[in-house]
């Protein structure tokens, strides 16, 4: 190597050590103090894209009554969530699923104890065009609509269409939840289309007429003058029943879930006071509002 | 004395970092990407990505077969240089040679707005007004198609391949008009036999900034795909491509895992996709510069 060669070379290195160096101080000085003692005047939480309404609609309703106290919300999915609970970046974690075995392991090892606290139900509502004449479906058939790219809507009572077949992405909470709940763990067809977010879905839904997706209930009731909502048939024999606060809060509508909020360890201080607030009466009142079924 | 020779030392050496950074930048995303993808070469191997499909979250058996998404990024990439380069280079020869100064005051600036907004807004557009427009001219079951990802990908390009073939045509001597035209050559002639030909390394690279552009976006895309990721041919089947999938999975996909690691493999090939293209872009540049 020639004089001129090694000198670049040296440089590079002497830049990159300052560069480094920089990083990792402005790295270390953002990095927020945590600590979970009853002194606590910020609180974050982290989690699930479907509870971001939510969560948000918690925190202002809270920052109202303690205005001391400050209140963020970020999204990212519900695995982004719980890696940043894991990480110690978050103090509360939005999960609209629960936390899996290798995520609790891995919690174990960092000396992080996972506390669950169901806060709310949603249920998913299986939403197709307003022009398409199927009213009901059974689980079985729709797990079949999934999954059979050979199915038409002439196999569930429809006309002899075509059926496309709209799905959330594979990030999605919803889409692991309705592959375990309704397509009972089989893999989706390769046609499906993903689509990046509910409204997407909606939009879809809305102007192709031989279309079928699923989308939280919220979101489903707000555009119920765009879609059409199905009622769900447990099986063959069984009622057909239309997604509803009080369908869902009694366990008659069969696919819907619990919505969550996770802990490292038992609620104390602050935290403690926003979490007995989002189980109080107004807390589920806002669970209502934001188009989600209350548990108490 | 020695006190200035050192502060100007330090000077050119600050200086220095900051014009190597970017360098240091691209190493080092190839190392960090080559780092993941390299544990996916050990576990579960490489011959994996060679497969048909993509069904990364599985309680069956998850594949990670690149095929349809490169299939889909191609099909995408193709259909949207096909119509970026009539329009885009139709325009800037317009612009250039043949609008009155009135006009060029009004479609230029026009033609930049359009390069300045954010994709998503561009994304939303299409799956309101194009994929619906799509699906009624074509008589299609659904707009959501190949087609669709290929025309918003031409609007967002087509800025800049006008802009820069503009200048382009613009930067040709007027002496080379001025003899074509001193030796009867009609004013279409000239435009078409001298001045785009003069200016053909400019359009060239301005094409292949368009490109580059277009494979690299994301957001656009992903709402107007379908990201189906099946292999197919036709601009009337839904597609999914390779930003599309990273995009979309990243966010959720759980740290050092598998899936993890399979998405940057299609960094790699996304990442090695575009360097080649600016490899084959420079040799095209220089080529036309000889001759």
């Amino acid at each position: 190597m020639n004089e001129k060669a090694k000198k670049i070379v040296k440089r590079i290195f002497i830049s990159t050590v300052a560069l480094v160096t920089a990083l990792t101080l402005i790295g270390g000085c953002s990095r927020r103090e945590s600590g979970t003692g009853s002194e606590q005047r910020f609180i974050t939480i982290k989690g699930s894209d479907t509870m971001v309404h939510l969560a948000s609609s918690w925190a202002e309703t809270f920052m109202k009554h303690n205005t001391d106290i400050e209140v963020s919300v970020t999204g990212g999915g519900s695995g982004t969530g719980i890696a940043a609970l894991l990480n110690g970046t978050t103090d509360i974690c939005a999960a609209s699923r629960k936390i899996k075995n290798k995520e609790l392991q891995l919690a174990l090892e960092k000396n992080i104890h996972p506390h669950e606290i169901t806060v709310a139900k949603d249920g998913i509502a299986v939403v197709v065009h307003p022009d398409n004449p199927v009213k009901e479906l059974t689980l079985e058939q729709l797990s079949k609509i999934f999954t059979d790219e050979s199915l038409r809507w002439s196999d569930v009572g429809g006309p002899d269409q075509p059926i496309i077949v709209l799905s959330r992405e594979s990030s999605s909470g919803t889409y692991v939840f309705f592959q375990e709940m309704v397509l009972k763990k089989q893999d989706y067809m390769q046609d499906a289309k993903l689509m990046p977010a509910t409204s997407a879905i909606i939009q879809s839904v809305s102007t192709d007429k031989w279309a079928i997706g699923y989308v939280g209930l919220g979101y489903a009731l707000a555009a119920e003058d765009k879609v059409k909502i199905i009622a769900v048939k447990e099986d063959a024999n069984s009622p057909a029943v239309m997604p509803s606060d009080q369908t869902v809060k009694s366990g008659q509508y069969p696919i819907a879930r619990p919505l969550y909020l996770y802990l490292n360890g038992e609620p104390k201080g602050t935290v403690k006071e926003f979490i007995d607030f989002c189980l109080s009466v107004k807390g589920q009142a806002i669970v209502q509002d934001t188009g989600y079924v209350a548990i108490q | 004395m020695i006190k200035a020779v050192w502060k100007e030392k330090a000077v050119k050496l600050m200086l220095f970092a900051t014009a190597s950074t970017s360098i240091l930048i691209v190493i080092g995303i190839f190392v960090f990407v080559g780092k993941e993808a390299g544990h996916f070469a050990v576990e579960p191997g490489l011959q994996e990505l060679f497969g048909s499909r993509w069904m990364p979250v599985s309680f069956q058996k998850e594949s990670y077969g690149l095929l349809p998404l490169i299939t889909g990024s191609l099909l995408v990439t193709a259909l949207a240089t096909a119509l970026t380069i009539p329009f885009g280079v139709g325009a800037a020869v317009y612009i250039a040679e043949l609008a009155r100064p009135a006009e060029r005051e009004v479609l230029k600036p026009f033609i930049e707005i359009l390069a300045g907004i954010p994709s998503v807004v561009i994304g939303f557009f299409g799956l309101v007004v194009l994929v619906p427009l799509i699906k009624s001219i074509f008589n299609l079951s659904t707009g959501l198609t190949a087609l669709a990802g290929g025309v918003l990908l031409a609007l967002m390009a087509i800025p800049t391949v006008v802009s820069i073939s503009e200048d382009a045509i613009r930067s040709v001597p007027s002496s080379f008009k001025a003899a074509s035209l001193a030796l009867g050559a009609s004013k279409m002639q000239t435009i078409w036999k001298v001045t785009v030909p003069a200016a053909l390394p400019g359009i060239v690279a301005a094409i292949m900034l368009g490109i580059g552009r277009v494979i690299g976006e994301t957001m656009a895309v992903m709402m107007v795909t379908g990201n189906a990721a099946v292999i197919n041919t036709s601009p009337f089947d839904s597609v999914r491509t390779m930003t599309a999938t990273i995009a979309a999975e990243m966010g959720e996909v759980a740290f050092g895992s598998i899936h993890y690691r399979a998405l940057f493999c299609v960094g790699i090939v996304l990442l090695l996709a575009t360097f080649g293209l600016n490899l084959i872009a420079q040799r095209f540049l220089k080529r036309y510069r000889m001759g």
